[in-house]
């Protein structure tokens, strides 16, 4: 009651009020021997890579909750202008709403210069806010795009720090899409070229790591294009029952086919029935 | 000195000096009930940082400006500052800030705090007779 009578200036934000109840529950909770509920994480591989024209960004879309797959077809190519695409590793929550904040200040910062967006503010914003919080905001972010000063591609730690690249990969696939982009990356590239490396490198990590899965997201960003093929690629296609076998339906259907069992004879009776008596009753329909 | 008044040498922090009001003693009307562990350790690393996040923006953004551009234009933008804050409307209710946003240049951005925990929508009101009085130093 007391602290409600006279309240001081409440600033919006984060706020910490719980954090030491929070504390003690999970002390509690491990205790009785239960674990506290996981974040959602994108357990993911996504990659990039700057080729002639521009840039080609990829990753997958399977998002883990703790050991189970969350949802099998997210979406982590999250838009940030219509120049700037940006892939998003980490917690899930995070990444979505990090990434939606900083697209709503580079429109608003846009808006007020007059001019079409720069990777490099999208990216000094983002680093900006990462370190600001920490790394408590688990976002591990791959920002590509073309603005007046070409192709720019950058990849952006939980804790703020950034790297400018030709080709970079993040998320816990990343050293099985990093050995493809090792392998295979040469500067200058033709679009399929890109494409089929970008592709080739999110299905190692598909295939190699248990945090990512499902299809193949690419966006391939252009002077003035963007390309977001969703899905590019179905990598694990869902195993698909045979539905019709000669032309009746298979599942459910328990009937053995015609000539399982041997016939021995077969005799036919045709029944004669001669009509007696015809009447029409008229339904009540009112 | 003006400026030295308004730009503290330390952050302040919360607990390391207990919450006194007047004559000393912590003033539970206002800030409630306190025990030794809530004010001496804060519950998570980031909660002073981001109480004091703005005033240390400010803080380098004006001691920027006192070194390229002389005293008197951090001086000048803090004698704004100081009349923008003013405006406001009854002490129990949540006001907009526009003066105040615009000069910090805060209206072109958006953050957490326009998001989360907005003060416009919180569930708990302040008694407007006791912060009336307060404010007015009736109390």
């Amino acid at each position: 009651m007391a602290t409600v009578s006279v309240r001081q200036y409440h600033r919006g934000g984060f706020s910490f009020e719980n954090c030491k109840r929070n504390a003690l529950l999970e002390a509690d909770i491990n205790k009785l021997g239960f674990s506290s509920p996981a974040a959602r994480k994108t357990g993911t591989t996504i990659c990039g890579v700057v080729y002639k024209d521009g840039v080609v960004l990829g990753a997958d879309t399977r998002a883990t909750e703790g050991m189970v797959v969350a949802d099998k077809n997210c979406s982590k190519i999250h838009y940030i202008s219509p120049n700037v695409y940006c892939c998003g590793a980490g917690t899930a929550a995070d990444t979505e709403m990090t990434t939606q904040i900083i697209s709503s200040n580079l429109e608003l910062h846009s808006l007020s210069t007059g001019r079409l967006p720069r990777v490099a503010t999208a990216n000094r914003m983002l680093k900006q806010m990462l370190f600001r919080y920490q790394g408590y905001i688990g976002a591990a972010l791959v920002l590509g795009g073309v603005d007046s000063t070409g192709p720019q591609l950058y990849s952006i730690y939980p804790h703020g720090s950034t790297d400018k690249l030709p080709y970079v990969t993040m998320g816990s696939g990343s050293l099985a899409a990093m050995a493809v982009f090792e392998d295979r990356y040469k500067p200058n590239m033709e679009e399929e070229e890109a494409k089929r490396l970008v592709r080739d490198a999110i299905a190692a990590g598909i295939f190699n790591d248990l945090g990512s899965g499902s299809n193949i997201d690419l966006c391939v960003i252009t002077k003035g294009k963007v390309d977001y093929l969703r899905p590019h690629d179905v990598a694990n296609k869902k195993g698909v029952r045979e539905d019709k076998i000669n032309g009746r339906p298979e599942t459910g259907n328990y009937r053995y086919k015609h000539g399982t069992t041997g016939v021995l004879t077969k005799a036919v009776t045709p029944l004669n029935l001669e009509v007696v008596e015809e009447s029409v009753q008229t339904m009540d329909t009112s | 000195m003006f400026l030295k008044y308004c730009l503290k040498d330390s952050v302040p922090v919360t607990g390391l000096c207990p919450q006194a009001g007047s004559y000393g003693v912590q003033d539970s009307l206002r800030r409630g009930f306190s025990s030794v562990k809530n004010e001496l350790l804060p519950s998570h690393p980031l909660e002073l940082s981001e109480k004091n996040f703005q005033l240390n923006q400010d803080k380098m953004n004006f001691n920027t400006l006192r070194n390229i551009q002389g005293l008197h234009a951090p001086l000048k933008l803090q004698m704004e500052y100081r009349a923008a804050r003013q405006i406001q409307r009854l002490p129990f209710l949540p006001s907009s800030n526009l003066a105040l946003d615009t000069l910090r240049g805060s209206d072109d951005s958006i953050g957490f705090e326009d998001i989360l925990n907005d003060p416009v929508q919180s569930e708990l009101m302040g008694d407007p007779h006791i912060m009336t009085e307060y404010k007015l130093g009736v109390l």
